[in-house]
């Protein structure tokens, strides 16, 4: 079933919460959950993350009046949630040396088959765990631009800080994982 | 400062498993889970919230039942990607036992009429049968024997709540909502009623059985009927006539407000 576009999304919502909202969770959940498996580092936390996520995004729609739901820019506001609930988890997980930051950012019981597996080892299971080591601030802008794909406005109003603030903690943090990966790639 | 990306960081993107989307509507109370259970009939479908068990189905597949699901209730069923352990225990109790017993149930789908027909009909013993006017008559609606008929068909929790036990007077078993009317038989004759000793008994007009040494009168399957021995089981072919005869009704069977 495909879920409508989301400029359509808050009419939808406003108009028939109950019936709109599925179609919320289709078209947002690969953002929350790509997102939240960066910023958290580990599978499950992103699952329970997300899954929380809209959770409470719902039961604060179901206290909106309808032109408040009606005026929200629904990728943002998701994200400020999310964001609560993924920086509490990562600083949980800090706090566990066990499981290390980037480690367990692949499904259980090997859902990957093996050329996914290859590619995680060689690609992005790397640069996810360069990534995982950012600085929060840094890892939020450079999660929520390039593996998200949030605009600037977007990312800023998720986060409440200017467009300005958050476009250098973007660069900042992709001038990081440039330093580190041409590290590891010198011979 | 460049705003170039590095490497492919889009690649790290994941798809949301698919287990979120269920997890998010049923946490939500905007769909119900559902599971497969063992049952005397085979695979059932069994769909739960936070209320409880809101349906006992049997379907073909797992898209048919989902269809009827929604058709009924108004909201989707969804897989459950886990059952609570003590759920699943209660679940495969009542079913085995055919009685809710511990298991919650969510009845908000009906009507307080049905919801009074349906627990009066979990009161009727394993192995035992009632008219539907004796529903009727218990839940103080007698001559509503048909509305009783109706309440039952729309049973949604079959089996859990025991809508097999409610037969015709006349000893025919009558329509049966889970799967098709010879289950109805099946479940009894599993619970050890003898269908066809009772449709006989029925036939020759035979509604009660009564003790000459007690003259206390009963439904033929009730559990102290069946204890009386054939020198001294005296048949009726109504409430009135066993009283005529100076016989009083069974305080466990209650025949009296049969129909």
């Amino acid at each position: 079933m495909d879920a409508p576009p989301l400029d359509t999304l808050t009419a939808a919502l406003a108009a028939d919460l109950d019936g709109a909202f599925p179609d919320l969770v289709r078209l947002l959940q690969d953002d929350l959950f790509s997102g939240a498996l960066r910023l958290t580092g580990g599978w499950a936390d992103a699952e329970d993350v997300a899954q929380e996520a809209f959770v409470r995004a719902y039961r604060a729609l179901q206290g909106y009046p309808p032109e408040r739901i009606r005026a929200l820019r629904l990728r943002g506001w998701m994200w400020t949630i999310a964001l609560n609930l993924c920086r509490n988890r990562a600083r949980s997980r800090a706090r566990r040396p066990e499981t290390a930051l980037g480690e367990g950012v692949e499904p259980p019981d090997t859902g990957v088959g093996p050329e996914q597996a290859a590619l995680d080892a060689d690609g992005s299971g790397r640069l996810g765990a360069l990534v995982a080591g950012l600085p929060w601030a840094q890892r939020r802008g450079v999660v929520l631009r390039h593996v998200v794909g949030l605009s600037y406005e977007e990312i800023a109003a998720a986060v409440e800080r200017p467009v300005g603030t958050v476009k250098a903690d973007v660069h900042r943090g992709l001038a990081r994982l440039r330093a580190a990966v041409g590290t590891e790639e010198a011979p | 400062m460049s705003d170039r990306p590095i490497g492919d960081l889009a690649a790290l993107r994941r798809a949301a498993p698919s287990t979120l989307l269920p997890a998010v509507l049923t946490a939500t109370g905007l769909a119900d889970g559902y599971v497969t259970r063992p049952s005397p009939l085979g695979d059932v479908y069994v769909a739960f919230n936070d209320e409880g068990v809101s349906a006992v189905d049997v379907a073909t597949d797992p898209a048919r039942f989902e269809a009827r699901f929604a058709e009924r209730f108004g909201r989707p069923a969804v897989p459950a990607a886990a059952l609570p352990e003590a759920l699943a225990a209660r679940i495969d109790r009542a079913i085995a036992e055919g009685r809710p017993g511990a298991l919650p149930l969510d009845l908000r789908s009906v009507t307080p009429f049905q919801a009074a027909v349906l627990a009066k009909t979990a009161e009727i013993p394993r192995g035992e049968v009632r008219p539907y006017g004796w529903v009727a008559g218990e839940i103080g609606r007698p001559g509503a024997t048909r509305a009783v008929g109706s309440a039952l068909a729309r049973n949604p929790v079959p089996v859990v709540i025991p809508c097999h036990r409610v037969v015709r007077s006349d000893g025919v078993l009558g329509r049966y909502s889970l799967g098709e009317d010879a289950n109805k038989r099946r479940l009894l004759e599993m619970e050890g009623l003898d269908v066809d000793g009772l449709a006989a008994l029925a036939a020759r007009g035979v509604r009660l059985v009564g003790s000459d040494t007690t003259h206390v009168y009963c439904h033929p399957t009730c559990g102290h009927a069946r204890r009386i021995t054939d020198a001294h089981r005296v048949e009726f072919r109504s409430a009135a006539d066993a009283e005529r005869a100076g016989y009083r009704a069974c305080l466990r069977c209650r025949p009296a407000a049969a129909a």
